[in-house]
C-alpha cells in the first residue's frame, strides 16, 4: 500500500473511531440511566471470595462495614430490565472495536509517515484518546467499572473530534529534532500517563456531580477508588516521560531543565498530583477537597497540552497546530 | 508514616515568649510538612508568570517588543523581574525556603524511621475477628510454626503467649524518605549546575573554526564561579554541513534532516578527529556539550571600491527571515572602501522563482537557484567607529542610516544576481559580486557538572516514589487456642487496602497449611 493510500486509510479508521465510540457511549449511558441506582455505601462485586470481603482500609476498623460487606450486594430499588444490562455488554463490545479502530489509525498513520505516530498536537491527541480507552478497558477487564464508559467514551469522542476539526495535519515527515528514539520514550510515557489521568479526571468529575443518597451514579467510594488507582500507575509514568523530556532536553537542546513553558506546565501537573496523593492521605481533606486538587492537576494537564501549545511558543512548539 | 502522622508528630508547640523561644517557633513552622507541601505550590506558582511572560534569556526580542508595545506594562513587569523570573530575587527566595525546609524535614524522619524500621510489631489485639480481615479455621497449629510460616513470607515477626504478631512493607518508608532525599538532591544538583556551568553561543561559518575561550562567544554566561582559565580547551573547524529538504508533495521544503562535519582537537596537539554533528547528538568533550541549535546561509561578496580595491571579501551570515524558505536579510559594511565607506541590504533567496508581478522570491529553502536581491547601497560614515556598539544584522542605527548617500534602491537595481554576476554601482563608486554560498551553524556549548548529579536525584526520587506508592504496611496477628487458629490483618497505611484482601486470603491459605495454593 502507498504511503497516501495509508494516510487515508488513518483518516478514515479515525473517523470510525468518534463514531463507534458514540455508539458505545449510548450504550452504556442506557445501562447506567435504567440501571439500579446505588446508594452511597460500598458494594461487593462479582462475588466476594471470602466472608473477610472487600474490606475496610486505615489503621481503624469499621465494624458496621464489615458486617456490610460480609451480607453481600446492596440491593436498592426493582431488579433493571434485562435489556438494560445487555445495552451495557453491547456498548462494551462496540468500545473494544472503537479501540481497534482507534488502534488501527494509528498504526497505519505510522506505517504512512514511516516514523513514530505522535509527532505533532493531532497524532498526539489522537493517541491520548486511545491512551485512555485503553486504561478504561483494560481496568474493566480487572474490575466492573462499565459505569464510566458512557464518560470515558464521550471524553474520546470528543478529543478525537476536536483532533480532526481542529488540529489536522497532513501526515508527513516531522523536524529533524524529533527524529530521535527519545521521541518513543518520552511521548509515549506522556501519552500513557495522560489517558490514565483522563480516566481519573472522569472519575472526579462524576464524584463531585454525585451527591451522597441514592443515585444511578456509582458510589462515591467507587468512583474515588478508581480515580485514586489510575492515578497511582499515571503518577510515576508521568514522572518519566518529564525526566524522559530532561534527558532529551540534555541531547537536543543543550540543558536538561530550562523552564520551557512545556517544562513549567508539567512540572505545575506533577505538584499537583503529587499534591493530590497527599491530599488524600490528609486528614480533613480525603473526599471531596482531594478530588478538587486533582482536578486541578488535571486542568493543568489539559493546559498544558492545549493552552501552551496554542497560545504560548516555546522550544516544544513542533505542535504544527492549525 | 502517614502525612497526617507527621504532622502530629510535627506540629509547632506554641512559643513560649522570648526571641529564642520565636526562632524555635519559626523553624518548626518552616520545616513541617505543611510548609514544606506550601513552599513546593508556591514554586510551581511562581513558575507560571515565566512561562506566559517572555523571558530576556529565551526570548530578548519578545521583551523588547514588549518594551515598544507596551512601555508602562514593561516598567511594571520589569520592576518585579518578571522577565527573569527563573533568576529573579523572589524566585531565588522560595527555592532557598524549600531548601531549608526539606532539610528541616527530612533531620526528624530520619530519626523517626530509624526507629520505625527497629519497632516491633505491635502484640496481637485481643480480639481479631473485630479487624477489617478476620479468618479462622481448626488446626493443630503453634505459635512456633505460624511464626515460621509467616517469616517465610518474609514478614517481621514477634510472638507471644499464644499469640503471633507480623508486619511488612517497611520499604514504604524508605521510598518515601529516599524520594525526599532525593529531591533535595535534585535541588542541590540544579544549584551547582548554575554556579559552577556556564554556556555560550557561537555563530561558525563552513570553512572557519572554533577555539573554546571566552573570547571566541558571541554570548558567553558564566555562573558566578566559573574561571575563565577552565574553559575545556578543544578547538574545532567546520568543514561542511549539510541539510536536507522534503522536495514535493504536501510538506515540500520541510526540513527532513541536517549534520555538520567538524574537525575536532580535544585539546591543544590532540590529532584532529571527524565528528558528525547533528542535533539530539552533541559533541562531547570531558564533559562540554557543543549542541547544534541553527542553521542558515552566508552567501560570499567581493566589494570592489571606487578606486578599485577589493575592500571586502568572504562570508556574510543572514539572518533568517522567513524560515520555511530561508529567505535571509543581509548586511555588508565595508568601512574599508575608497573614497567613501560603503554598505548594502541585501536579500538572500536560496531558490529565487520569479513571481507574475516581475518580483522574485524563494520557494524553497535548499540552495538551489540561489540570488541575492540588492535592496540599498549606500556610501558615507558607517559610524562604526563612533565607539558605539553595532550589530551586525543591521547597516546603522536610524540616525546614522538618515545621514548616507542611497546610491542604489530597490527597483534600480535590477533583476537579483546569480552566484558570479555583479552589480556596478553608479558613479564609479565600486562593484559588488556574489561569489558562492556558504552556510552558518549556530551552537550552544554548555558545561553543566550538575547534570549527572541531577539525573541520579531523578531517578531516585521517581524509583523511590513508586516504593512509597505501591507498597502497603500490613500487619497480620495470629492467636491459637484450643485446636483453633484466629487470623486477623490490617494495611496500615490510608488507601492501599485494595488487594488487601487477596493477599489476606493467601496468608490464610499458607497458615492453613494449604501448600499447593502458594
Ligand atoms: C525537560 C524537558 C521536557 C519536558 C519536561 C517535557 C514535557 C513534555 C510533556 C509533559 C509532554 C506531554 C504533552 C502535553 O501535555 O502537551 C511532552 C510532549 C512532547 N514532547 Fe516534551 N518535554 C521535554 C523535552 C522534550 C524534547 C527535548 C523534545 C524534542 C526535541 C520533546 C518533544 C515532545 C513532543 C514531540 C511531544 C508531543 C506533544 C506535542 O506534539 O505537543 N520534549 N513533553
Amino acid at each position: 500500500m502507498s504511503a497516501e493510500t495509508l494516510a487515508e486509510l488513518s483518516d478514515l479508521f479515525v473517523v470510525a473511531a468518534v463514531l463507534l465510540y458514540l455508539a458505545a457511549m449510548i450504550g452504556f449511558a442506557v445501562e447506567l440511566a435504567f440501571g439500579r441506582a446505588r446508594a452511597e455505601t460500598r458494594q461487593v462485586r462479582g462475588g466476594a471470595r471470602v466472608p473477610v470481603g472487600v474490606g475496610a482500609e486505615g489503621d481503624t476498623p469499621h465494624p458496621g462495614e464489615v458486617a456490610e460487606a460480609s451480607g453481600g450486594a446492596v440491593a436498592e430499588g426493582p431488579e433493571p430490565p434485562a435489556w438494560a444490562r445487555k445495552a451495557g455488554t453491547v456498548a462494551l463490545v462496540i468500545a473494544w472495536l472503537g479501540w481497534a479502530a482507534n488502534l488501527t489509525a494509528i498504526a497505519t498513520r505510522g506505517l504512512a509517515v514511516d516514523r513514530w505516530p505522535w509527532g505533532n498536537m493531532y497524532e498526539f491527541v489522537v493517541a491520548i484518546c486511545f491512551a485512555a480507552v485503553t486504561a478504561f478497558l483494560v481496568a474493566h477487564l480487572r474490575q466492573n467499572i462499565r459505569f464510566l464508559g458512557a464518560f470515558v467514551m464521550v471524553s474520546a469522542a470528543l478529543g478525537l473530534g476536536l483532533a480532526v476539526l481542529k488540529f489536522y495535519t497532513v501526515a508527513g515527515p516531522v523536524v529533524p529534532a524529533l527524529n530521535s528514539y527519545w521521541i518513543a520514550i518520552h511521548v509515549s510515557a506522556a501519552i500513557l500517563a495522560s489517558g490514565m489521568f483522563v480516566l481519573a479526571g472522569a472519575s472526579g468529575v462524576l464524584y463531585l456531580i454525585r451527591g451522597d443518597g441514592l443515585s444511578r451514579l456509582p458510589s462515591k467510594d467507587d468512583l474515588e477508588k478508581v480515580a485514586h488507582k489510575a492515578i497511582v500507575v499515571a503518577f510515576p509514568l508521568w514522572t518519566f516521560a518529564v525526566i524522559a523530556g530532561a534527558l532529551w532536553a540534555d541531547k537536543a537542546w543543550g540543558r536538561y531543565w530550562g523552564w520551557d513553558p512545556k517544562e513549567v506546565w508539567s512540572f505545575i501537573t506533577w505538584i499537583g498530583y503529587a499534591a493530590y496523593l497527599h491530599a488524600r492521605v490528609t486528614a480533613g481533606w480525603r473526599g471531596n477537597k482531594a478530588t478538587i486538587v486533582q482536578l486541578v492537576a488535571f486542568a493543568c494537564l489539559l493546559f498544558n497540552l492545549f493552552g501552551v501549545n496554542i497560545f504560548i511558543s516555546g522550544l516544544h512548539s513542533y505542535a504544527d497546530v492549525g | 508514616m502517614t502525612v497526617s502522622d507527621l504532622e502530629r508528630k510535627q506540629e509547632p508547640k506554641r512559643a513560649g515568649l522570648g526571641p529564642a523561644g520565636w526562632l524555635r517557633w519559626s523553624w518548626r513552622t518552616l520545616t513541617s510538612m505543611k510548609t514544606a507541601l506550601l513552599l513546593l505550590f508556591l514554586f510551581a506558582l511562581a513558575s507560571i508568570p515565566g512561562s506566559l511572560i517572555p523571558q530576556r534569556g529565551v526570548e530578548p526580542d519578545q521583551v523588547a517588543r514588549l518594551y515598544e508595545e507596551s512601555p508602562d506594562l514593561a516598567v511594571w513587569y520589569d520592576r518585579f523581574q518578571l522577565f527573569d523570573v527563573f533568576s529573579s530575587v523572589w524566585f531565588a527566595a522560595i527555592y532557598l525556603l524549600l531548601f531549608t525546609s526539606l532539610i528541616g524535614c527530612i533531620v526528624p524522619r530520619t530519626g523517626t524511621y530509624l526507629r520505625e524500621l527497629r519497632r516491633k510489631p505491635p502484640a496481637a489485639p485481643r480480639n481479631l475477628s473485630r479487624l477489617p480481615h478476620h479468618a479462622a479455621f481448626e488446626s493443630d497449629l503453634t505459635v512456633e510454626e505460624a511464626a515460621r510460616r509467616l517469616r517465610k513470607l518474609r514478614f517481621r515477626v514477634v510472638t507471644g503467649d499464644g499469640w503471633v504478631a507480623a508486619e511488612k512493607g517497611y520499604l514504604r518508608e524508605t521510598g518515601n524518605l529516599l524520594f525526599h532525599v532525593a529531591l533535595l538532591g535534585l535541588l542541590a544538583a540544579v544549584g551547582i549546575g548554575s554556579v559552577f556551568g556556564y554556556r555560550g553561543n557561537v555563530l561558525v561559518v563552513e570553512g572557519d573554526g572554533f577555539a573554546n575561550t571566552v573570547a571566541a562567544y558571541d554570548r558567553y554566561m558564566p555562573g558566578p564561579r566559573v574561571n575563565a582559565e577552565s574553559l575545556e580547551p578543544f578547538a574545532f573547524e567546520l568543514s561542511d554541513f549539510q541539510a536536507t529538504y522534503q522536495v514535493g508533495g504536501d510538506n515540500s521544503g520541510q526540513e527532513l534532516d541536517y549534520s555538520a562535519h567538524l574537525k575536532v582537537n580535544d585539546s591543544p596537539g590532540a590529532p584532529a578527529r571527524d565528528y558528525e554533528l547533528k542535533v539530539n547528538e552533541p559533541l562531547d568533550v570531558n564533559g562540554t556539550q557543543t549542541y547544534l541549535i541553527g542553521h542558515g546561509y552566508a552567501p560570499e561578496f567581493r566589494v570592489t571600491d571606487g578606486e578599485g580595491q577589493v575592500a571586502f571579501e568572504g562570508p556574510v551570515p543572514c539572518l533568517i527571515e522567513d524560515k520555511p524558505t530561508l529567505t535571509s536579510g543581509c548586511v555588508v559594511k565595508v568601512p574599508d572602501a575608497q573614497p567613501s565607506q560603503l554598505g548594502f541590504l541585501l536579500r538572500f533567496l536560496p531558490t529565487s522563482t520569479p513571481l507574475t508581478d516581475g518580483g522574485h522570491a524563494s520557494s524553497f529553502p535548499g540552495a538551489v537557484v540561489p540570488e541575492v536581491q540588492v535592496l540599498g547601497a549606500f556610501s558615507g560614515d558607517l559610524g562604526l567607529r563612533s565607539g558605539v556598539p553595532q550589530s551586525v544584522y543591521e547597516l546603522a542605527p536610524p540616525e546614522i542610516m538618515k545621514k548616507l548617500n542611497p546610491l542604489v534602491m530597490g527597483e534600480a537595481a535590477g533583476d537579483p544576481l546569480a552566484v558570479g554576476k555583479s552589480l556596478e554601482l553608479p558613479g564609479g563608486a565600486g562593484k559588488l559580486e556574489f561569489t558562492g554560498v556558504k552556510e552558518w551553524i549556530t551552537l550552544q556549548i554548555a558545561y553543566d557538572p550538575g547534570r549527572l548529579p541531577a539525573l541520579l536525584a531523578a531517578g531516585t526520587a521517581t524509583i523511590a516514589i513508586v516504593f512509597s506508592l505501591v507498597i502497603r504496611r500490613r500487619r497480620v496477628w495470629v492467636r491459637v487456642k484450643d485446636g483453633r487458629a484466629d487470623v486477623g490483618g490490617l494495611t496500615r497505611t490510608e488507601g492501599s487496602a485494595a488487594g488487601f484482601a487477596e493477599e489476606f486470603d493467601e496468608i490464610v491459605k499458607e497458615l492453613a497449611g494449604d501448600k499447593d495454593v502458594r
